[in-house]
């Protein structure tokens, strides 16, 4: 069964690539396997006991779509995304992915987690090697495990333990081991948040060049404005509801907005219309813009 | 754990030591030999004590040899070897199987853990009567008293390290398409080979001390045989003997150990 899943969802994936093309706005490569799934949140939420985290979350993603959740610490941004990834099934609303429910760890998603999560006893290449779908051949599965290490500049690295190497490097094995089975659904948790400023401005380019040359759909997780305007299609803000009244607004956050970042990337972070945009979501976050 | 700390130790030492072949071998004889020095003086040149208190090391020597002569010492050694091999290789693989079952099924450690709790609060040996009574006095009881000592040590560290594998990894597993008997080779396993070796190492030590409880309360061969017997005889000598193998085969089988156990974490840590 694992070895057929993603045959069988490949040519329904480029049919779907196809049609929602305008979405993918650098889709100039054409990779062997391009895969990009729409996802169809509907009114997705979350308690814990007592505790309403997420609710009436409505938001679809087309295919090859970058989306940015933003949000302030603790909001339910992970929530969401492992409900996404099929990580959390206690969640209520559905979560559709190419129109399809969402299985547990679902295959057509992968996800890259806040943390590297590589298996220390293991070289880069074997942990990279680690998200490789099952049922492939041992040369191909070699073949591509060297493209994905050349892809994030690893491969002079690829037989070194994950503590041989820094903090950038683990995070990047992490996002090769996440395209390893080619995700209609790429699913990253705050990824560069634990790296320093440089580090995390050339991993926002290599995510860029990712996505041009897989297409895949991808959705987001951070707490950086800025991030989100440089890499988003679209940003989902979660949050209050500004159409309620916030006094007596119901317990968790949900959609507080989803705005469309203007302009092709790469971006100029000083143009005025990101500024403006700026302004609004650090608003949104309840952040005084003029104080930064 | 324990490697790094052993790592650092090296890196602490001096470079000179370090950079002798066997230089932390003859480091760490030096008290050995202080000892044996002292001892020598002690009896043989001053005379302290009497022969029955403390003989001279020749004294010991000379009975090992002996003991050898007569085609016994072998024999002594060999079965207590084998003793302990046996007692440590079958609790050590019952400690790993339970651990395991225990370490990952929640329906399994609901289900024994508070009857397993319960038999390890047993001062192990107190057992020996009932051992006695159930297998005579014969090899089978000395053996089960030995496994009975070291699958307590392997089971407890196999038991507590599955229930501590980072989740995040086992996580991370899930999200990359394992589960089952691969997400256990793959995560599980390797993550609690180091707490597996200190579990193994403690329990070769204790499978040696229940060695010596059995061959004392009831053996015709071994070297506890030899400690009782020396006692009931007064050959301090060969007493002294005794002792002195079972910390010489003990620091060996222990280094054995640490040789395996260094081997595997250079893999798997
Ligand atoms: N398994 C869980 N059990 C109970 N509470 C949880 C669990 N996971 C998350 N939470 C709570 O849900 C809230 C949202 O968590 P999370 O989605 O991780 O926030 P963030 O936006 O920082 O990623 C937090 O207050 C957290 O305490
Ligand atoms: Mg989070």
């Amino acid at each position: 069964m694992t070895t057929s899943a993603p045959a069988l969802a490949t040519p329904r994936a480029e049919r779907t690539a196809e049609t929602a093309a305008p979405a993918d706005r650098r889709g100039t490569t054409a990779e062997s396997a391009r895969r990009s799934l729409p996802v169809d949140l509907q009114a997705v939420g979350r308690r814990f006991g007592e505790r309403t985290v997420l609710r009436d979350v409505d938001v679809a993603l087309h295919p090859g779509e970058v989306v940015a959740v933003l949000g302030a610490s603790g909001c339910g941004k992970s929530t969401l995304l492992r409900a996404v990834g099929g990580l959390d099934a206690g969640h209520d609303g559905q979560v559709l992915i190419d129109g399809a429910p969402v299985k547990p760890f679902d295959e057509r998603t992968a996800v890259g987690f806040q943390e590297p999560r590589l298996l220390p006893w293991r070289s880069i290449r074997r942990n990279v090697a680690l998200g490789m779908p099952r049922g492939v051949s041992r040369a191909a599965g070699r073949e591509r495990v060297d493209e994905l290490l050349r892809l994030v500049g690893l491969a002079e690295r690829a037989e070194l333990r994950p503590r041989e190497i820094s903090g950038g490097m683990a995070q990047r094995a992490s996002l090769a081991r996440a395209l390893a089975r080619r995700p209609g659904v790429l699913l990253l948790d705050e990824p560069f948040g634990a790296l320093d400023a440089l580090t995390r401005l050339k991993m926002q380019d290599l995510l860029l060049d990712v996505h041009a040359q897989t297409g895949t759909t991808v959705l987001l997780v951070t707490h950086d404005v800025d991030e989100a305007l440089q890499l988003a299609d679209r940003i989902l803000l979660l949050g209050a509801d500004p159409a309620e009244d916030a006094d007596d607004a119901p317990e968790g956050a949900t959609v507080s907005r989803l705005l469309e970042v203007p302009g092709e990337r790469p971006r100029d972070r000083a143009s005025a219309e990101l500024a403006t945009l700026r302004g609004e979501l650090l608003a949104g976050l309840g952040v005084d813009a003029h104080e930064h | 754990m324990a490697e790094t700390t052993r790592e650092q130790n090296q890196e602490c030492a001096p470079a000179r030591i370090r950079r002798v072949p066997g230089g932390r071998v003859a480091l760490g004889a030096i008290v050995p030999l202080v000892l044996l020095l002292v001892w020598w003086l002690v009896t043989d040149i001053l005379g302290l004590f009497s022969s029955v208190q403390l003989p001279a090391p020749q004294e010991v020597v000379a009975a090992g040899v002996e003991l050898h002569e007569r085609g016994e010492l072998g024999q002594h050694v060999a079965i207590s070897v084998q003793r302990v091999l046996l007692g440590f290789g079958i609790g050590a693989v019952l400690g790993l199987a339970v651990g395991s079952l225990l370490g990952l099924s929640r329906i399994a450690d609901t289900l024994l853990q508070p009857t397993i709790g319960a038999f390890r609060a047993v001062p192990s040996l107190a057992w020996v009567p009932l051992l006695i009574l159930w297998m005579g006095i014969y090899e089978d009881s000395k053996v089960t008293l030995i496994a009975i000592g070291a699958f307590f040590p392997v089971f407890t560290a196999v038991y507590s390290a599955l229930r501590h594998v980072d989740p995040q990894l086992v996580e991370a597993g899930r999200a990359f398409g394992l589960h089952g008997v691969r997400l256990l080779t793959t995560v599980q396993l390797p993550a609690v080979v180091p707490s597996v070796f200190s579990g193994l190492r403690l329990a070769l030590a204790q499978a040696w001390l229940f060695l010596v409880a059995a061959e004392l309360i009831a053996s015709s061969m071994g070297l506890g045989f030899v400690l009782t017997d020396s006692q009931n005889t007064g050959r301090t000598d060969r007493l002294l003997l005794a002792i002195i193998l079972l910390a010489v085969i003990g620091k060996i089988t222990d280094a054995l150990l640490g040789l395996v156990e260094r081997r595997a974490l250079t893999t798997w840590a």
